[in-house]
């Protein structure tokens, strides 16, 4: 059958890499944007003359972007489930204000203030994930409201003041990987970058063994190859670099926080049964309902997953500015809601990964650091981001909706006619196949 | 009356085509001027894709032959074009904004405005006499969610008589009424043939037809079977149906001999309400059975309830509970969510498989365990590779004509969708499968696979209740058929004594219940 032989050959090389990076389905958007980190890394890397990849830089980058991107792995969860959350930014410095308070009027010890800040994130998440999802009301007005609502009680707690926070508790924030070992550079940070790079390895050789037991096409060896050498290769020269900084300096702990939560809630969102659940309501919320899925509690869930989030990225902030401030956090959802929309989630829910998310992150951030390192102004700064948001969304709206004549009209319909060979054959309704056929014959005529 | 006898309408040989199907093939309906004409016929006989073809909704072009309104050939681009040539249609789900008020709904697209600003004094004068006009003693100023349904249709037909309207065409108009309100309906419609506006009725209730209708046109697999006239001859709701129904039974269904079992599956008095108007019962009273091994058929006509019956059972996923019992295995059981259905070992295929059936963002895998992933799970934790293993399985089994369960369901065709909507049910191990129109918009060869399928389950000792608004389906592969209507089970058949007129008769009113 042609079908079946050209797909198994679309399977094979780019398409394997594409999907490693894009989940189950290939999703363009999620690849286009990992080549977009690359080519904006780069860029900078060269118009700073080598500042952007300097350990210095990088250890840079993780402690003022991990809280956003921490963020982001919880509004990716909530925007897979079809809502969004407004109050992170709020929640994140109320957090932040109640744990400093606590630590310097209960003299609280810093991990019990720890735990107390967790709690208040999941009390207020409770609280906002019970309107969302046993009151009904949207997810944008519950949030809207909780904005005000906990950015006010942050000025009302600290008097609208700054509050210190004690030096242990800032090395959630600002702390490193301890120094030990004979070697001139952090030997925690490489053990953690070679263990990264042997799961590599040891994930590709596993999911090459169990394809060969189920009988199923695994992609060419030079495929798995090239995949690990490049993944593994990256996770080692970053590791190196964060090894060989300045002295004192290492990974950051805020990054191994964010590390560990990219993997567990990569986990959760990928194989557990409560991960599927999200994406199915977010998917097709009547469908899932009728498979047994029960709505309201992926709703409840996620948003008092965000709020635990928020409140943790709170919590590492204060640390890392050794106080907690009435400003904290303001904007941060914004940040937030941008990444995970850059890293290839859908506006209408469903679609959408932690990974590609903190993809999308990386991408703002690194963004943000090159221009400042450039010396452009947070005007322009702004302006950029803002474009950037726009054109990753606007190329994959207008992606989707291929066919219909536009400016890019005869490009979209050559790569469609060059793609329908490879595309297996869908059910056309009656009034779709007319608009199609007219658009063809345009982009033929003009 | 004398009735003008000169066509107002003459749609000639009208033949239209979908990929894959011809939907209508030399279709031809004349109305005259100043009649009520009805048009009968199946559901998807192509009753509604003629009027389509008629309202421009498919413009002149995607069809094939002509349509001449009032003496003068047409060819309407859209909606609009055949309202301005005086033909406007009222369908089944009601066109109007809750939120704005009579007056506002009435002129809505057609504002009486000058310079572009809206003359609401004059709006007012002229809704408050078109409402004088049908019968509607109504404040114009009310919001439409604030009034029924009956005189929500009286506000369309106002809305459509200040179009000028010459043909008036009514999908079903009193599908959602009560007795008092479309009897009134009716009398309007018959008042405005006297008016000089003909109208064009699709209805399943003959009693109606025969009480308003001067002539029928009977449509069947998208063609004119036969026109009567009501004035004429001898009409009764025997000769629509046999004319609606009379095609030969070909054979299209696999054989199969019936092992049936004992009594496993029980409803007792089933009565559900209608989720958002309390007062409004969907099912009343309703009591059925199911044997192992037994294809149970469930037949009605559109609105009968079929659906919210079926679904009110899995789960209460449709309205709320009123009253009633369910006995499995001689156990009362009580299913309060879907989850508890599932576990209790009942499957429900939705009639909708795109919007209720399947995530169209999943892969076939994906979606074939998405209904009892703890089968597939460790604790929580879901194992990719018998998630494959099983999807490959039913693949295989079920022939979904796909390279591999890696596809996205959404690129599959109607028919290969559906296999995945049953290996989804398939693999939760129900006893009870409940199958809504599982053949509707695939074509034949895979529905034959499908008939084959659901014998397969039956075989294996499980129940089936098949809703089906196809007569010969049902007839081709049920043991037993109910009746449904309006709400109720208005008959207990064996397939034996079934013939479509004896299910059609208890499929059309309550009155002529089956006594046994």
């Amino acid at each position: 059958m042609s079908t079946e032989t050209s797909s198994t050959k679309k399977s094979g090389g780019f398409a394997d890499i594409k999907k490693m990076f894009g989940g189950g389905q290939s999703n363009l958007r999620q690849f286009g944007i990992l080549g977009s980190l690359i080519v904006i890394i780069l860029l900078f890397q060269v118009l700073t003359n080598g500042l952007t990849l300097s350990p210095t830089n990088l250890i840079n980058v993780v402690n003022q972007y991990s809280y956003i991107l921490i963020l982001a792995i919880g509004m990716v969860m909530v925007i897979i489930a079809g809502h969004i959350d407004l109050s992170v930014g709020s929640v994140a410095a109320f957090t932040g204000i109640v744990v400093a308070k606590a630590m310097a009027d209960w003299n609280l010890p810093w991990p019990l203030a720890i735990v107390l800040g967790i709690a208040v994130g999941a009390a207020i998440g409770a609280w906002q994930g019970f309107w969302v999802a046993y009151i009904g009301v949207p997810a944008f007005i519950v949030t809207l409201a909780g904005m005000l609502i906990f950015r006010g009680g942050n000025q009302f707690i600290g008097q609208s003041t700054s509050v210190a926070v004690p030096s242990e508790f800032t090395y959630i924030g600002a702390g490193y990987i301890p120094d030990f070992g004979p070697f001139p550079f952090s030997t925690g940070t490489m053990i953690l970058g070679i263990l990264g790079a042997a799961w590599i390895v040891y994930n590709e050789w596993h999911i090459r063994r169990v394809q060969k037991k189920m009988g199923s096409t695994s992609s060419p060896v030079w495929v798995s190859v090239v995949k690990v050498v490049l993944l593994a290769g990256v996770i080692l020269a970053a590791a190196w670099l964060f090894a060989t900084g300045r002295v004192g300096t290492s990974f950051p702990i805020s990054g191994i926080i964010l590390v560990a939560l990219v993997i567990l809630y990569s986990f959760i969102t990928r194989s557990t049964i409560g991960g599927r659940h999200i994406y199915a309501v977010g998917g097709n919320r009547l469908a899932a309902t009728l498979s047994g899925v029960k709505d309201r509690r992926v709703d409840f869930f996620v948003m008092m997953n965000m709020s635990v989030l928020a409140s943790l990225a709170g919590m590492i902030y204060v640390a890392r500015a050794t106080a907690s401030g009435p400003q904290d956090g303001n904007g941060w959802e914004l940040d937030a809601i941008a990444s995970v929309f850059i890293g290839g989630a859908a506006v209408s829910g469903g679609i959408g990964t932690v990974i590609g998310s903190i993809v999308g992150g990386l991408v703002m951030a690194f963004l943000n650091n090159g221009l400042q390192l450039i010396g452009a102004g947070a005007d322009l700064v702004q302006i950029i981001k803002g474009l950037v948001l726009l054109i990753a969304v606007g190329v994959d709206v207008w992606s989707k909706r291929q066919g219909r004549p536009s400016i890019f009209g005869i490009w979209s319909q050559r790569r469609k006619a060059r793609a329908a060979a490879d595309e297996p054959v869908l059910e056309s309704s009656g009034t779709v196949l007319p608009t199609n056929d007219n658009a063809s014959a345009e982009s033929l005529r003009s | 009356m004398p009735s003008e006898q000169h066509p107002i309408l003459e749609m000639r040989s009208i033949t239209k085509e979908f990929p894959g199907v011809k939907a209508l093939s030399e279709v031809s309906l004349t109305v005259n001027a100043a009649e009520v004409h009805a048009i009968c016929g199946e559901n998807g006989a192509g009753k509604s894709t003629l009027m389509k073809v008629l309202s421009g909704v498919y413009p002149a072009g995607t069809y094939t032959g002509e349509i001449v309104f009032r003496g003068e050939k047409v060819e309407f681009k859209d909606i609009r074009s055949s309202e301005n040539a005086g033909i406007v249609i009222i369908h089944q789900e009601l066109a109007l904004i809750p939120e704005l008020s009579i007056t506002e709904n009435i002129f809505l697209g057609n504002e009486l405005a000058h310079r572009g600003v809206i003359d609401w004094v004059e709006a007012k004068a002229k809704a408050t006499e078109l409402l004088a006009r049908v019968g509607l003693d109504e404040d114009p100023d009310r919001q439409i969610k604030n009034i029924g349904v009956g005189k929500q249709q009286l506000v369309e037909i106002a809305k459509a008589l200040n179009k000028d309207v010459k043909l008036l065409i009514l999908d079903e108009p009193t599908a959602a009424l009560n007795e008092n309100d479309s009897q009134h309906l009716l009398d309007l419609i018959r008042g405005l043939k006297g008016k000089g506006i003909a109208s064009i009725m699709i209805s399943h209730k003959l009693n109606e037809i025969e009480q308003v209708a001067d002539s029928i046109t009977i449509i069947r697999d998208g063609k004119t079977i036969e026109t009567l006239d009501i004035a004429a001859g001898e009409i009764n709701e025997d000769r629509i149906i046999r004319g609606m129904v009379g095609r030969s039974l070909e054979s299209r269904f696999p054989d199969r001999t019936p092992n049936i079992g004992d009594v496993f599956f029980e409803v007792k008095d089933w009565t559900v309400q209608h989720p958002q108007v309390a007062e409004r019962l969907v099912v009343k009273g309703s009591s059925l059975y199911v044997r192992r091994g037994e294809i149970v058929g469930l037949a009605g006509l559109m609105g009968a309830g079929r659906t919210e019956l079926a679904m009110s059972l899995f789960g209460r996923s449709y309205g709320s509970f009123v009253s009633g019992t369910i006995v499995k295995d001689g156990e009362e059981i009580e299913l309060r969510d879907v989850s508890q259905a599932i576990d209790a070992g009942l499957a429900y295929v939705s009639e909708d498989r795109k919007v209720l059936g399947l995530n169209l963002l999943d892969d076939i895998k994906a979606s074939i365990v998405s209904a009892k992933l703890k089968k597939i799970s460790r604790g929580q934790v879901v194992d990719d590779m018998r998630e494959y293993s099983v999807a490959e399985e039913y693949r295989k089994s079920l022939r979904i004509k796909a390279p591999s369960v890696d596809m996205g369901v959404g690129k599959l065709s109607g028919g290969n969708q559906q296999k995945v909507v049953l290996a989804k049910w398939m693999f939760t191990d129900p006893d009870l499968l409940i199958l809504d129109e599982p053949t509707r918009g695939i074509d034949v060869g895979a529905k034959y696979e499908i008939y084959t399928i659901i014998q397969a389950l039956a075989a294996q000792g499980k129940g089936v209740i098949l809703i089906s608004s196809e007569l010969p389906e049902l007839l081709g592969i049920a043991d037993r058929i109910y009746t449904v209507f309006e709400g109720q089970i208005t008959g207990d058949i064996p397939v034996t004594d079934a013939n479509p007129e004896t299910l059609m008769k208890s499929m059309t009113s309550a009155r002529k219940r089956v006594q046994n």
